[in-house]
């Protein structure tokens, strides 16, 4: 590896991935082998729903690049509808984060299936490319006391 | 607080991509960890007993295992470290297996990933509480969707197990598609000759409470306790006068004027009509669909069915019902349709009557079907007859799976040919023969023997079936062209068009292929990842006769342990509100999908149903004071982990 590579930045992205779908979709990923960057570093969450928008918040300030959010499909929440609310949560988030200068595309929602294990790899692909793009996380940041 | 950590190598798995040694040595560091180990195999005795050990001697209070998914022994080292008196919720699970060792080929990257990781952990690990898991009684009756083999077999070995057996079924009778079928490979039994007599069995059994011609509408509840909804159609006709005479049916104005789905349209029945002769039950039903009086409101001058019923069983007046079941665990047993070749052109199906579906040829082989078992098409005996494989699986751009059942029945199919037509010619187009369960390859060698001539294709190349006149021509890449009388489709097996809907339903998940998926690919394959639903036969993936019913006698073990254990233990993960800070705004009540929170008028404030409530989070998510908490994933578990998951790279940026 030459100097250039190591130094190059590495977003460090944090994943929220509901247990149902999507950790079980980054299971499957594992299972079948499919390589994909080792910049998402994965929180399980038993549901999308409980992902308060606090730990996006969290997360960038605590100096995360960029967070990704796995739910199951639209209509296929193992607890009925708590993907519904997350979407709703993380678009209004987003739309604060740009008001407050944080550039939104830091923060991503998505939806993988236990089945889809290649859709997870390609979206994390694809985040880390975009955050790579959108550079270190600044604006914000916090130590916490516990 | 005391920490222990301890390392998976699992072998090469996780030790061939990440340097296991440097995340010991690095978890070393990290704070309230008085112990770090490296283990070959954590889940193996050793590992356990080390975890076991370190417990005692270092009076660890919290336990990390970085190995692989929580999915896979989570559950094993909940049970560890409780054997040895620590909490189960103390135990906290690192995946360096699925989700870094597997995933990434760098191993720099993929070492300072699980370093991370279970910095996370540790973290986490830190803010964990004991939580102590709920006992609740079983309703020691389970439901069983599905009246075909898989059904059945279910459905008997729970109810002889002693257990209450609720069977839904939604057409008017048992047997499912096994009672189309004509012979089973390769012994070539009758089918329903090995059928008939379970299905009466099930009729019979005073453990066994039959519901056919009804569907499951709606699942409540959890393992254990299920509230089921079933909608019970109406037949028009009352079953406990009806004695299956069959004198309505011959009377009908529409007599052999309905296409008849058993015989797969085939052939043509009454408006009021059984599916076939030796159905169970026995009773006449009456097809909404098609009966002139439920679709006009009369028929003719008189109603010649009430005219010809001597015991007065028929009722216009039925009405849908819908029926509450409780019950303790769900066996699921829906089955397969088959794919419609009518959707790939070149298969010419639909366009000439000579080309034919292999479950069309079980109908016109057997002796109940539409031609009373004598092999024609058009009153014509066919002399040369092909057999395509691969219809509809094995396809990258449709169904990739192996339907698994089409070789052998197809070789079963030309044996009965070269014994209906001793002198026919007989063709199998094939790509490869799959011939893997016991006497299949046996069964094979004999048909070869037997003059049926096998011709290979590969999956890709041309082939056209041109309608002909009162033949068709087979065109095959690679192959002389054949003017066949007879073309038998080997249709693969699809899901069911309502597998969707049903899953939803019965909240379980479906594979990318549609089928049901199991909660683990080898070792729980009759487990779905809802706690007390279980999947057998053909609605978890294609498979045989014998393979459904061994799979469905599994599922039926696997349904009566919670019954016969009489408790189960529920999930600590739960809600809790904090009634400090509950100011009862309410924002919550409407977000809880099961009802669990209810408003305490009196005090003002929220109160938490910790059985009902599945422990999502949603309302946690939402509460604007932060009084609801999520035991297990509590906002202070979450905020730890994500630093500490960051901790050791926020170094790295300038």
């Amino acid at each position: 590896m030459t100097v250039e590579t190591i130094q190059e930045f590495e977003p460090n992205i944090i994943g929220f991935l509901c247990n149902w779908c999507s950790y079980a979709g980054a299971d499957l990923a594992g299972t079948s082998r499919m390589q994909y960057p080792p910049n998402v570093k994965i929180i399980r969450v038993m549901c999308s729903g409980r992902i308060n928008p606090m730990f996006v918040v969290n997360a960038l300030q605590q100096g995360a690049d960029g967070v990704l959010i796995g739910g199951c499909h639209p209509g296929d929440c193992h607890y009925q509808h708590g993907n519904y609310f997350t979407r709703r949560r993380i678009t209004i988030l987003k739309n604060l984060l740009e008001f407050l200068g944080i550039e939104p595309e830091r923060v991503r929602m998505t939806w993988v299936s236990a089945a889809e294990g290649r859709k997870f790899a390609e979206v994390v692909e694809e985040i880390t490319e975009d955050i790579r793009k959108i550079g270190p996380m600044k604006q914000i940041r916090r130590v916490n006391e516990w | 607080m005391n920490i222990g950590v301890y390392v998976c190598e699992c072998g090469i798995n996780i030790a061939a991509t990440v340097d296991v040694g440097k995340v010991v040595e690095e978890a070393k560091s990290l704070p309230n960890v008085v112990i770090s180990r490296l283990n070959k195999y954590t889940c193996s005795d050793p590992g356990q007993e080390s975890i076991k050990k370190d417990i005692i001697d270092f009076n660890l209070d919290r336990v990390v295992v970085a190995s692989c998914s929580p999915r896979m022994h989570e559950s094993t080292f909940r049970s560890v470290v409780e054997e040895t008196g620590v909490n189960p919720y103390c135990f906290e699970m690192v995946n360096i297996r699925e989700h870094v060792s597997w995933v990434h080929s760098n191993k720099e990257k993929a070492t300072l990933k699980a370093i991370d990781l279970v910095a996370g952990a540790v973290a986490r690990a830190a803010f964990l509480e004991p939580l102590e898991r709920k006992e609740v009684d079983v309703i020691p009756k389970t439901l069983v969707v599905g009246g075909g083999i898989a059904g059945i077999q279910s459905a008997l070995e729970i109810a002889n197990n002693g257990f209450q057996v609720y069977l839904v079924e939604s057409s008017p009778s048992l047997g499912g598609r096994m009672a189309q079928l004509d012979k089973t490979f390769p012994t070539l039994d009758c089918s329903a000759c090995i059928l008939t007599p379970k299905m009466v069995d099930v009729a019979r059994h005073p453990k066994i409470e039959l519901l056919t011609y009804s569907e499951v509408e709606e699942v409540g509840g959890y393992i254990g306790n299920f509230n089921v909804k079933v909608k019970k159609k109406p037949r028009y006709v009352d079953i406990e006068k009806c004695v299956g005479c069959g004198l309505c049916a011959e009377a009908c104005r529409l007599k052999g004027k309905v296409l008849n789905e058993f015989d797969e349209n085939l052939s043509k029945r009454s408006a009021i009509y059984v599916p076939f002769p030796q159905a169970v039950p026995l009773k006449y039903t009456i097809d909404p669909e098609r009966c002139n009086m439920l679709k006009f409101g009369k028929c003719g001058s008189e109603l010649l069915c009430v005219a010809a019923c001597e015991r007065d069983a028929i009722d216009f007046n039925q009405e849908e019902e819908i029926i509450e079941l409780d019950v303790g665990t769900i066996v699921v047993a829906t089955g397969f349709d088959s794919f419609d070749p009518s959707t790939e052109k070149k298969y010419g199906y639909g366009e000439s009557p000579n080309v034919i579906t292999g479950m069309e040829f079980e109908r016109i082989a057997n002796a109940a079907g539409p031609t009373e078992g004598h092999l024609e098409i058009n009153g014509k005996e066919p002399k040369k007859i092909v057999f395509i494989q691969c219809v509809g699986s094995r396809d990258k751009d449709g169904n990739e799976y192996c339907s698994r059942v089409c070789c052998m029945y197809t070789a079963k199919q030309a044996h009965m040919v070269r014994d209906k037509i001793p002198d026919s010619e007989i063709f199998v187009y094939y790509t490869d023969i799959r011939a893997f369960g016991k006497g299949f390859e046996e069964f094979y060698n004999r048909v070869q023997n037997e003059n049926v001539i096998y011709l290979r294709r590969e999956l890709n190349d041309f082939i056209q079936i041109v309608h002909n006149g009162s033949a068709v021509m087979v065109k095959a890449e690679g192959h002389p062209d054949i003017a066949a009388d007879l073309v038998v489709l080997a249709t693969g097996l699809v899901p069911r068009a309502d597998s969707k809907d049903f899953a939803k339903t019965l909240n379980i998940s479906q594979s990318a292929d549609g089928f049901f998926l199991e909660a683990h690919p080898k070792l729980r394959p009759l487990d779905t990842f809802t706690d007390g639903i279980f999947i057998a036969g053909c609605c978890q993936s294609p498979k045989d006769i014998p393979d459904a019913v061994a799979q469905a006698s599994g599922a039926a073990v696997k349904a009566t342990i919670p019954l016969a254990q009489g408790k189960v233990v529920i999930e600590a993960i739960s809600a809790v509100i904090n009634e400090d800070l509950c100011s009862g705004c309410r924002i919550c009540e409407k977000l809880c999908a099961f009802s669990a929170l209810e408003f305490d008028s009196e005090n003002k404030i929220m109160k938490v149903n910790d059985v009902v409530c599945k422990g999502c989070g949603s309302c946690a998510a939402a509460c604007p004071t932060g009084a609801i908490s999520m035991n297990h994933f509590s906002n202070k578990q979450v905020i730890a982990q994500i630093g500490g998951i960051l901790e050791k790279r926020r170094s790295l940026i300038v």
